[in-house]
């Protein structure tokens, strides 16, 4: 009898976890695919600046310091983690950064070293507190955000500081192919992202992070050290957050200590949007940068047309809601 | 939804998968070994649609919403002007819209607007100001969240010939703009420190100073016009640093915010309860200050003095919750902000430097040989 119950959940599970790892990142991009093409179309015949190599340029660089935050969180988020606390890690590293290298008068590398080393630290600490306590990433990640934010604004005495070496907004610069300028930030995004993906399609520890997300449980009796693969996501989401913060220097040219107070939100979004399940195990770096594009695209589109922004909240809103129904619409029919 | 995140390996509504072990385990080793596809299912045709449908609903009430620029890709000769606010909601830049939008229908000039997602929202200023480049925005008007970390997108944008004037803060240094449309701040707490002065009648005084936060130059302005027009302090109206005197019993940051202004009060009158003079950096704050005094039975005791000239603080001097407010004038900053850039897009003159946009000291009270409007004006005057 018992037998039977568990041979049967076993067919269950096996066409769940499938199809739905396999299939659901091709599947769950379409939507996010369609949504984009859709709203570039709708723009493209609203204003003739919309679909120019200068905008679309402009568009990437105005998403890259949340897209790459969002990398990070499509990792947790993958290992059926949240993390709350992205914006105020980065915003911390951008003010050790800038402080350290222009206060401090520390050379401008070592300045950015010690950034991305405190941002991988709070990685740590947060997925230090998820494994060992096994406390929920939630609760983890609310506290470590409140605490980043104060450390800022300790740190920073509430001073914005500017006047940055130049070697810290290099990546603000830009090159020419052909009439449009690129920023070498969003070069650098879109490399992370294929490191992402790479990483998570190609090789072992990739498939173990579905599968910790997916059924931990299931995950540790096939030998995967659970709490290893997600501690080392925290961390390596932590340092991830560092490069977001470099870029974020390099995009505003000062050191912020109210920067990224919303950005944890808008990283949840572009993951969402791009069709990860919050539940963990499903999903796709792919579809969170296509998520990170449509907010992108659609605040530029709405700007350039002359509407009021708010509207772009308005639809971001819509689309979240979307986004996660499709998600539990997938959950109840392949469950 | 949020205590589903939040359980470490949460594995859904399907809580028997972790009952079945071995069953996942396979299903594991099947993740990793054997990929699988499966033909794409109906309800995936129906949630794309799902999914299309409200976008472009939403897309198309948009660009419905966006008033009057149906032809926004075909105006080739209309200028275009941006206006860029702290926020969306408070009431200050609603007007300062209210009046950029007027200026902008009577004169032909095409309008975008922005603002941040929160006050101190500096990267949301900086997007907004290259898609109004982007958008081939002439001019750009600015109420900078952050007046020192908005200098570099602002000098990126006027490298491309856009004009750019803040309204109602200063950046930081102001130079960094091409002109400041703006209330003289501290003239605004000099007429409040006057009108005390001549209430209280040289009567010894212990007075509460309800601020902004440190380090904003609107905050410091205001206080330290208000100590220097009381006579409390000697402090010229170009000091960084806010001035102190003896006496002021008490000083408190309120963020402007009422909730954070009834609780600094309350703690102000927990520390001296003889406090009879406050000095709030703005209404919402002073109607806070109000609560808590009036819970303390104290209302009849205590003066209160505000800047703003919103119209729920104008109603409160009415009711005798203040005293005397200094009222400034956003809808103008705006108005004149946008005949700025109309006449710098139609030949090229800017404007430079800065423009006082008026401060007027509205009470029901007046207090002999001090200049003042009285509630009617303010009202007629009045924002939000």
């Amino acid at each position: 009898m018992a037998s039977t119950k568990a041979a049967g959940a076993e067919i269950k599970l096996r066409n769940s976890v499938g199809s739905f790892a396999k299939n659901a990142p091709d599947l769950a991009t379409l939507g996010p695919v369609i949504a984009l093409v859709l709203a570039g179309l709708f723009f493209s015949i609203k204003s003739d600046r919309f679909l120019t190599g200068g905008n679309f340029s402009l568009i990437l660089q105005q998403v890259m310091v949340v897209g790459t935050l969002a990398i990070g969180q499509t990792l947790i988020i993958l290992t059926a983690g949240i993390d709350l606390s992205n914006g105020a890690i980065m915003a911390l590293g951008n003010i050790l950064i800038t402080k350290l290298a222009v206060d401090a008068g520390l050379n401008p590398f070592l300045a950015i070293g010690l950034g991305l080393l405190a941002c991988t630290a709070f990685g740590l600490l947060n997925g230090g507190l998820v494994t060992t306590i096994r406390l929920p990433p939630f609760i983890v990640t609310l506290g470590t955000l409140n605490i980043a934010f104060a450390l800022t604004h300790i740190y920073s005495n509430e001073e914005t500081i500017s006047d940055l070496p130049a070697a810290l907004t290099y990546l603000g610069k830009t090159f020419n192919v052909g009439q449009t300028e690129i920023t070498y930030g969003s070069l650098l995004m879109i490399a992370l992202f294929g490191i992402a993906w790479c990483i998570l399609t190609q090789t072992s520890a990739g498939r173990h992070i579905y599968a910790v997300g997916d059924n931990p449980e299931g995950a540790r009796l096939t030998g995967i050290r659970t709490r290893r693969v997600v501690l080392t996501v925290y961390a390596v989401a932590g340092f991830i957050y560092g490069i977001a913060s470099l870029l974020l220097v390099s995009r505003t040219g000062v050191g912020d200590p109210n920067a990224g107070q919303t950005d944890n939100l808008d990283s949840i979004t572009a993951v969402v949007l791009g069709g990860t399940s919050l539940f963990g195990g499903r999903g796709s770096v792919a579809g969170t940068l296509l998520g990170a594009l449509i907010v992108g695209v659609i605040r530029n589109g709405l700007q350039l047309i002359g509407t009021k922004s708010i509207y772009q909240v308005l639809i971001t809103g819509i689309l979240v809601i979307l986004a996660v129904a499709i998600d539990q619409l997938a959950r109840r029919r392949k469950a | 939804m949020s205590d589903k995140i939040a359980m470490p390996g949460s594995v859904g509504p399907d809580g028997d998968r972790s009952t079945v072990p071995l069953g996942a385990a396979t299903a594991v080793i099947e993740v990793a070994r054997r990929p699988r596809r499966r033909p794409v299912r109906g309800w995936w045709r129906r949630s794309a649609a799902l999914l299309v449908l409200p976008t472009a609903a939403a897309l198309v009430l948009s660009a419905c919403g966006s008033s009057s620029d149906g032809s926004a890709s075909g105006g080739t000769d209309q200028a275009v002007v941006g206006l860029i606010t702290k926020t969306d909601t408070n009431p200050f830049f609603v007007k300062m819209k209210e009046g950029a939008e007027k200026a902008a229908t009577a004169k032909g000039v095409k309008l975008l607007t922005a603002a941040g997602k929160f006050d101190g929202d500096n990267a949301g200023q900086v997007t907004a100001i290259e898609n109004m480049v982007a958008s081939g925005a002439r001019g750009i008007l600015i109420t900078p969240s952050d007046t020192k970390a908005i200098i570099p997108a602002i000098a990126k944008a006027r490298a491309k010939g856009v004009l750019v004037i803040a309204l109602d803060s200063p950046t930081d240094p102001q130079s960094a703009v091409d002109a400041l449309f703006a209330t003289d701040n501290f003239q605004a707490g000099v007429l409040i420190g006057e009108y005390a002065k001549g209430l209280t009648g040289g009567k010894s005084v212990k007075i509460a100073m309800l601020d902004l936060a440190p380090g904003i130059a609107v905050g410091t302005l205001r206080h330290n016009g208000f100590l220097s027009g009381f006579g409390a302090a000697e402090v010229s109206g170009t000091a960084s640093e806010p001035a102190s005197a003896a006496s002021v019993v008490c000083s408190q940051d309120t963020q402007g915010d009422q909730a954070k202004g009834q609780a600094a009060m309350e703690t102000c009158l927990q520390k001296d309860p003889g406090i009879n003079l406050v000095y709030t950096i703005n209404e919402p704050a002073a109607l806070g200050a109000y609560t808590a005094i009036a819970a303390a039975g104290k209302e009849n005791d205590v003066t209160i003095v505000s800047v703003d000239g919103g119209c729920t603080g104008v109603e409160a001097v009415k009711d005798g919750k203040i005293a005397a407010t200094s009222q400034q004038y956003p809808l103008k900053m705006a108005q004149r902000g946008v005949d700025a850039v109309l006449s710098y897009a139609t030949d090229g003159t800017k404007p430079s430097g800065y423009v006082d946009t008026g401060v007027t000291l509205i009470t029901d009270k007046p207090v002999a040989g001090i200049d003042s409007e009285n509630v009617e004006f303010g009202l007629d005057n009045c924002w939000g």
